[in-house]
């Protein structure tokens, strides 16, 4: 657990980077620190590992003001991975990943065997150990900074903005890895990033920071969206903030209909769902008996915005509910899934 | 070229050759060494405090306009040690080399990048570990060129110590002039130029064996 118990940072140009934090990071969750650009995200993870530290109040690691531990001592227990790496050149890969279990004192080989562990841990393959950080994309790059922060197992990982300069595309597979290891590792995780849909998808919990170093709400993702606290907070979350937050409202005030479903085809003057000998839906008969593509599937118990779409995207209307197994359980209307949404904006 | 056949046949000349060449060595190398050890340590002053790096480029744009020879001849007279000690040599040259390594190395450890700087500190780097692990070896590239051109220069300034008589291959074209005998003089430039490609090799194979990564780059 990390706890900021009124913490302030004044620079010395006077700069009030960080304005009386008091926010508690549970351990074992991923909590995402989001803001724009100069709100006292970075300066706020640093005063964790007393890479800063505060002007006024408290930062306890585990219920111990870390001001009282020495500083080396305290980082070899807290895993840091940034923006560019900050990969050794002048080191192997494999060496990179080894650098804090030999600073912990691990002998070469223990330390080396560790490091070609983690490297399958993140899905680099071993051969990239030997080589050299400018031998690498910047994806590869930051899995190595991913393994390297988390070679030693420390309980606790700080990363700033960790994705933030590769492409979009591999950004989303990092993400997912990130999310994948931690479901294996349980870390106590503070994420920083200045993008609103990173932090909703990856983070537990987010603080959203506002101008002059100030905490403008911190909650979940989906009460983020659903309620922020103020203007400033549902500005940046967003305009389309609206749908996105379909994502975290259950569905289970609309009713599931029962549906008329059809093994082949038939001109019936309405539409019918084709199923297959499993009940899996194959896509709807239309009035005059010709086959339309079904739209998308909504599985039971999923959020609401998988409703919606099952229904905007249907050709008859009715959007398709499937259990999960994958076998037609009904259909939902579109007017009724509104109507759930709007009690919910009420 | 049978006056240089005939000047070698000489067991002595060559004894004194071998001599002449080892204290060639000895007084461009030497402070080739001390130089590297003390531009480090000055280029890691310059780096952390402003005022160290002002100092030293006023000190070393006086030192530059100082002859060479006048320098081996102040220094004697500064430190009182006898005009013609060779510990002069190695005053003097130490001097020059390490103000052409220092801002070199100082410009290397400012280029090494914040994050990776960062990055070692949150490891739990202590401050020396990391500039000895992390930081001076990302600057060895910068070090070796300077180094490279240190050598040259030392082993050709050597030379210039024979006018005052503190050894060296440089006695050879003292003395070559002096007797107006062609063939030291000859041999002299040979050895000195030999000399200064075998440094240059062995310090090209020295810093390829430190610096593995810089080819990495480049395949
Ligand atoms: N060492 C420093 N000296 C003075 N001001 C600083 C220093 N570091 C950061 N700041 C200022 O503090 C504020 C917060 O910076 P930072 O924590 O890096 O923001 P963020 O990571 O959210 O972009 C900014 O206004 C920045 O300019
Ligand atoms: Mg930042």
């Amino acid at each position: 657990m990390i706890e900021f118990r009124g913490v302030t940072k004044r620079f010395d140009d006077g700069t009030i980077a960080v304005n009386g934090l008091d926010l508690v990071v549970e351990a074992g969750t991923i909590t995402v620190f989001v803001g724009p650009s100069g709100c006292g995200k970075t300066t706020s993870l640093r005063m964790v590992n007393r890479m800063i530290d505060p002007t006024e109040g408290t930062v306890l690691v585990d219920g111990k003001d870390v001001l009282t531990v020495d500083p080396p001592k305290l980082r070899l227990g807290i895993g840091y991975v940034i923006q560019q790496a900050g990969l050794f050149p002048h080191r192997t890969v494999l060496d990179n990943v080894a650098t804090v279990p030999l600073l912990s004192g691990w002998s070469k080989a223990k330390a080396r065997s560790r490091a070609a562990e983690l490297l399958e841990l993140v899905g680099l393959p071993a051969e990239l150990g030997k080589r050299y950080p400018v031998q690498l994309s910047g994806g590869q790059q930051q899995r190595v900074g991913v393994a390297r922060a988390l070679a030693a197992d420390p309980p606790v990982l700080l990363m700033d903005e960790p994705f933030s300069a590769v492409d979009p595309v591999v950004r989303e597979g990092l993400q997912d890895e990130l999310l994948r290891l931690q479901a294996e590792l349980d870390k106590t995780i503070v994420f920083v990033t200045h993008d609103i849909d990173e932090a909703v998808r990856i983070g537990e919990k987010v603080a959203v920071f506002r101008e002059g170093g100030i905490l403008a709400q911190y909650a979940p993702p989906a009460e983020l969206l659903v309620r922020p606290a103020d203007d400033f907070v549902a500005s940046f979350v967003g305009k389309d903030r609206g749908y996105r937050s379909l994502s975290f409202v259950d569905a289970s005030g609309v009713e599931v209909l029962p549906a008329e479903t059809v093994r082949a085809p038939a001109a019936s003057g309405g539409w019918q769902l084709l199923v297959d000998a499993e009940r899996r839906p194959q896509g709807w008969s239309g009035p005059d008996g010709t086959v339309v593509p079904g739209g998308s599937l909504y599985e039971q118990g999923g959020a609401i915005r998988g409703a919606l779409d099952a229904a905007l995207s249907s050709p008859s209307g009715l959007g398709v509910v499937v259990d999960t197994d994958g076998r037609f359980a009904g259909v939902v209307e579109a007017h009724q899934v509104l109507d759930v949404i709007e009690s919910h904006r009420g | 070229m049978g006056d240089i056949a005939k000047y070698l046949g000489d067991a002595g000349t060559r004894s004194a050759l071998l001599t002449m060449l080892l204290d060639h060595i000895y007084l461009s190398l030497v402070p080739l060494v001390i130089s590297v050890v003390l531009a480090v340590v000055l280029g890691l002053a310059c780096h952390r405090f402003r005022w160290v790096n002002t100092v030293l480029v006023s000190v070393s744009n006086v030192l530059y306009t100082i002859p060479s020879l006048a320098l081996f001849v102040i220094i004697p007279a500064v430190i009182g040690t006898s005009v013609l000690a060779p510990v002069n040599v190695v005053i003097a040259l130490t001097l020059y080399t390490t103000t052409l390594l220092v801002r070199p190395v100082a410009e290397a450890l400012a280029a090494v990048p914040d994050h990776v700087r960062a990055a070692a500190t949150a490891m739990g780097f202590r401050p020396w570990r990391r500039f000895l692990t992390v930081e001076l070896p990302l600057a060895v590239p910068v070090l070796a060129a300077g180094v490279r051109v240190g050598s040259v220069s030392n082993i050709s300034l050597v030379s210039v110590g024979a006018l005052i008589g503190t050894g060296g291959l440089g006695v050879l074209f003292t003395d070559g002039f002096r007797q107006r005998y062609l063939a030291p003089i000859i041999v002299g430039i040979v050895l000195t130029m030999v000399l200064a490609l075998v440094v240059d090799l062995i310090l090209v194979v020295l810093r390829n064996a430190l610096t593995p990564w810089t080819k990495a780059g480049r395949s």
